[in-house]
């Protein structure tokens, strides 16, 4: 494991491309291109996350991949032409299947030019950017206006951004009184005529979205999309088109929140209890509305130690329920996980991380709550940890994580963070069964002379009574307890319960497969990953191995227990690393001696299973990692 | 029906319960401690009712008196400090089936559990919640709890305790869409028996503060009460807490009281001239969250999975 020291360089902003070609322009001067990203930036309320998601599901629909995610203010209303006011949208769009919000756009909508700042300062732009520019504030009643547009107007130039001044409002008021609601609509027409989109799937757009305010909104619509459409091929010289690859599939569009939500009920669960929290709440807003049709219930609870005890007395009485949660809450619910623990009551307790510690960045991305999930219950209590890596997952092992709850008697917490949260991505439309919701509950007589904690002495499992079913009273404790659920204080009693729910993980550790390796299965490289970086870190895998690098990368799902066969495939590489958005000492930091460096939790977790000497790149930028970044710290790695 | 075998009669009853149905662990308490007088009347309750033991579930915190549902033979639930409240309301959302009794202290209902103490009392889910409030915290030996006289010496405050007490019925009376408050105190086992019995049949959530003797650490605490019976007053109402004649004339004063008055309830709760007796509050039109938190309840598989391929449409692309 030489060389640690190159592993960082938070600091280097410097870009390697790709030597390979992007793409091709054909003889009528379409640029066919395989993804493009493009983002719509307005002050908050014109309109910019409805058109930019329209582009997305347009897009999707056509049969392109897509990633989108929302640019959001901290504040409700923000002052406008601000840069913390900037709201909006980001598109990735390609020919394959997209995984992650890509690097810098290739096309910025702008409605002012003080937003742009804030995509600027996150790094969304490169040089060569196109950026569309409401053009209006040239000519504002305002000399201060006047005076900022001009200024920023002249510094895009010397950052080398392609600026197109653009009349969205004078063009707009041809039409409509007032162009804040409508621009939107208009530039959305622009992007059709720039990515070769015929009307019709605009209309067929419009349609669907405002079919319930009737035609007279769709018609106006549609003559601003068609007014946008017809500008831009006059006055707009650039066509890109983006390939699609017929998919026979079904696909369903969603962010990882609603697949969660959605998750929730197809895995039979009918309580969520919860306390709101950002950016966990969002999911138990649309299932708070679903479950009204679904058969549920969302519990808002007076905090979020009531929300996991509200939730454990509904798994006590025999519904596995589910608590949706971040950092904070997390933190206050530690006791009550402890309890689940030590009284093995079934529970999912869905972590959607954000930055921390304390009230640390509480829109923002991270993944620095799995040290929390694996110890933050005191005294020894283990659990599932388990982390979706993809917007699908967050629906899928939500499922599972209620079978597990169930089978091993105990909670389960999921991971996702603010990432897969508030991105949208389409997947193939599940298809749930019966087998997937939770079984009737169980009220048949318990058997005469069991105890209610029955453990296996090989796997550690046992069967839970459930009031109501005759002859399995119990008193549930998180006393230390024998198997019969008493007060029991010896120390063989103890021992052999700790040793049960311990076991328990061992039993689940042999159902699991080893990580699949992405990429070859030796090499000079392996990263680790967990969580939402697995599109990111793939495609920079991908990158690198198209220019001979010989790097893979492999995903955990399992975090507790850890997936199998981790020491053998990390035996074939020369170098074994994490890449995590949480924070890890810069080890070229002087001040940090070798013996002592913190190392990304992952890291810290690898290290400490596998003994083998894995290194780590984390950042906690508050946004999630582009692939080019990644791709640079592979290529220091790889010496390329 | 005396001498006759019971598979002679009619209709016989599948299952009879008698008192030793309910009794679990042997209590632990103290000689002396006034929970004994409780869990005696609650078991007596359950026996008279013939409640099915495992249809009942008995939640409670931390403290002497939590570990009240060892002592039971039905399901029970012996969870965290303060916690008594949220983990009951959890029971009964999806289990309206149940009876669910909670058993809470002055420190687990009024101090480290005072938030969810609020809420639960405004939820008023159907349960009975009993706060034995002995004034002292005894399992942790001996500190000062929210209900503690002032001035009393305790071993966190060996001058005394600082503050007057909080007065639990104030509170509870004060809370939006409370219920069902009463007061009662375990050396007169027949009125803890009538007012536990009249809070199990109330429709939500019944709160009864029982004044408990703790012989250890608050050994002459309620002397003055038990050898003055004129400080307290029994409050009488055809809605109230009824009990026979001889149980109502160990009482010295009689104050004609309507629960349903919420100003005279308050009045009730919070005067220092004499400690009432009886059913404070009564508002039998109070909103039931329970029957909300119950919603989609029995929705067969079929429905759901139906229901939920049609939300899946909703995402299509």
């Amino acid at each position: 494991m030489e060389d640690a020291s190159s592993a960082r360089g938070k600091t280097d902003k410097k870009v390697v491309s790709s030597s390979k070609p992007q793409s091709k322009t054909t003889d009528s001067g379409v640029k066919v291109v395989h993804q493009h990203v493009v983002e719509f930036v307005c002050d908050s309320g014109e309109g910019a996350q409805t058109a930019g998601q329209m582009f997305g599901s347009m897009s999707a629909r056509a049969g392109n991949g897509v990633w989108t995610v929302e640019i959001i203010p901290a504040e409700i209303e923000p002052p406008h032409r601000s840069k913390a006011g900037a709201s909006g949208n980001r598109i990735r769009v390609g020919t394959k299947e997209i995984t992650n919000a890509g690097d810098e756009a290739d096309i910025v909508i702008a409605f002012n030019e003080q937003v742009l700042y804030s995509r600027i300062d996150v790094g969304a732009l490169r040089k060569g950017t196109i950026i569309f520019l409401e053009s209006k504030w040239r000519d504002d009643p305002l000399e201060t206006v006047r005076a900022e547009y001009l200024e920023a107007f002249e510094d895009f130039q010397k950052r080398g951004y392609d600026v197109r001044e653009t009349p969205m409002e004078v063009e707009c008021l041809r039409y409509i009184a007032d162009p804040r609601r409508g621009k939107n609509m208009w530039a959305l027409g622009m992007l059709c005529a720039i990515y070769c989109m015929g009307l019709e799937k605009a209309e067929m757009e419009i349609t669907k979205k405002f079919k319930r305010k009737g035609q007279k909104v769709i018609d106006s619509n549609m003559k601003l999309i068609e007014a946008g459409y017809a500008w831009a091929t006059k006055n707009v010289p650039d066509r890109f088109e983006i390939p699609v690859r017929p998919n026979p599939q079904q696909m369903v569009v969603m962010n990882g929140n609603t697949a969660l939500a959605l998750g929730c009920m197809a895995a039979g669960m009918e309580l969520c209890s919860m306390y709101p929290i950002t950016p966990a709440t969002s999911a138990s807003h649309y299932l708070s509305g679903a479950f009204y049709r679904v058969g549920g219930f969302v519990h808002q609870a007076e905090d979020e130690i009531a929300s996991i005890g509200f939730a454990l007395g509904a798994s006590f009485a025999g519904k596995t329920p589910v608590t949706i949660t971040s950092g904070p809450g997390l933190s206050l619910m530690t006791e009550m996980l402890g309890l689940a623990v030590m009284t093995e009551l079934p529970l999912v307790i869905v972590d959607v991380q954000r930055g921390g510690p304390s009230t640390g960045l509480p829109t923002k991305v991270e993944q620095g709550d799995l040290l929390a999930a694996l110890y933050s219950a005191f005294g020894d209590a283990p659990k599932i940890v388990m982390a979706p890596a993809t917007i699908e997952e967050c629906l899928h092992f939500m499922v599972t994580a209620r079978k597990l709850a169930e089978t091993f008697r105990g909670p389960v917490m999921v991971l996702t963070d603010a990432n897969l949260a508030t991105g949208q991505t389409p997947f193939p439309r599940p298809v749930p069964t019966e087998e997937w919701l939770s079984p009737p509950l169980d009220q048949s007589p318990w058997p005469e002379g069991k105890p209610s904690y029955d453990w296996d002495h090989e796997t550690g499992l046992s069967q839970r009574p459930i009031p109501g079913q005759r002859g399995g009273n119990y008193v549930l404790t998180g006393l230390a307890h024998d198997n019969n659920s008493k007060v029991a204080y010896e120390s063989n009693t103890n021992l052999y319960a700790m040793r049960a729910r311990s076991r328990k993980l061992h039993t689940l550790r042999k159902t699991l497969k080893p990580p699949k390796v992405y990429g070859a299965d030796t090499g000079d490289l392996l990263i680790v990953g967990w969580g939402s970086t697995k599109g990111a870190i793939e495609e920079a895998v991908d990158r690198v191995r198209a220019d001979g690098g010989k790097v893979s990368s492999t995903i955990l799902r399992f975090l507790s227990p850890l997936e199998p066969g981790l020491g053998e495939i990390f035996a074939k590489f020369k170098k074994v690393m994490t890449i995590e958005i949480n924070y890890s000492d810069d080890v070229d930091d002087k001040g940090i001696d070798a013996g002592g460096r913190r190392y990304a939790q992952l890291a810290m977790v690898l290290r400490a299973a596998t003994l083998v000497d894995v290194d780590c790149w984390s950042d906690v930028p508050g946004s999630p990692l582009p692939p080019k970044t990644i791709e640079n710290v592979i290529r220091r790695q790889l010496k390329m | 029906m005396y001498g006759l075998k019971q598979d002679w009669a009619l209709a016989p009853k599948k299952r009879h319960f008698v008192l030793e149905d309910y009794e679990g662990a042997v209590p632990r308490w103290c000689p002396g401690c006034g929970d004994l007088a409780v869990l005696t009347a609650v078991q007596r309750l359950a026996r008279d009712e013939q409640l099915i033991p495992e249809k009942t579930a008995v939640i409670s915190g931390i403290g002497c008196s939590s570990r009240f549902p060892h002592y039971m033979k039905t399901y029970g639930f012996h969870g965290l400090h303060g916690r008594c409240l949220p983990v009951a309301c959890g029971v009964r959302s999806r289990r309206p089936d149940l009876h669910v009794f909670a058993i809470t202290g002055d420190g687990d209902c009024t101090a480290i559990g005072a938030g969810h103490w609020i809420h639960a009392i405004r939820y008023n889910m159907k349960m009975t919640v009993l706060l034995f409030d002995n004034n002292i915290y005894g399992l942790t030996k001996m500190q000062t709890s929210p209900t503690t006289p002032k001035d009393h010496f305790s071993n966190t405050h060996p001058r005394g305790a600082l503050l007057s007490p909080l007065r639990p019925l104030g509170v509870t009376v004060g809370i939006t869409n409370a219920s069902f408050v009463a007061q009662t105190i375990d050396w007169n086992p027949a009125h803890v028996y009538a007012t536990i019995k009249r809070a199990f049949h109330h429709e939500g959530l019944s709160f009864v503060r029982i004044l408990q003797r703790c012989p250890h650490y608050m050994s002459t605490n309620w002397d003055p009460l038990q050898q003055n019976p004129e400080r307290l007053s029994l409050l009488k109402h055809p809605k109230g807490i009824v009990i026979d004649e001889p149980v109502a004339r160990v009482f010295k004063n009689h104050v004609d009281h309507d629960p349903t008055d919420l100003g005279a309830a308050h009045y009730m709760a919070d005067t220092l001239d004499t400690v009432p007796i009886g059913l404070l509050y009564l508002n039998e039109n109070a909103e039931r969250y329970d029957l909300n938190a119950a919603a989609g309840l029995g929705m067969s598989a079929e429905d759901k999975l139906e229901a939920l391929n049609r939300e899946l449409d909703r995402f299509e692309t």
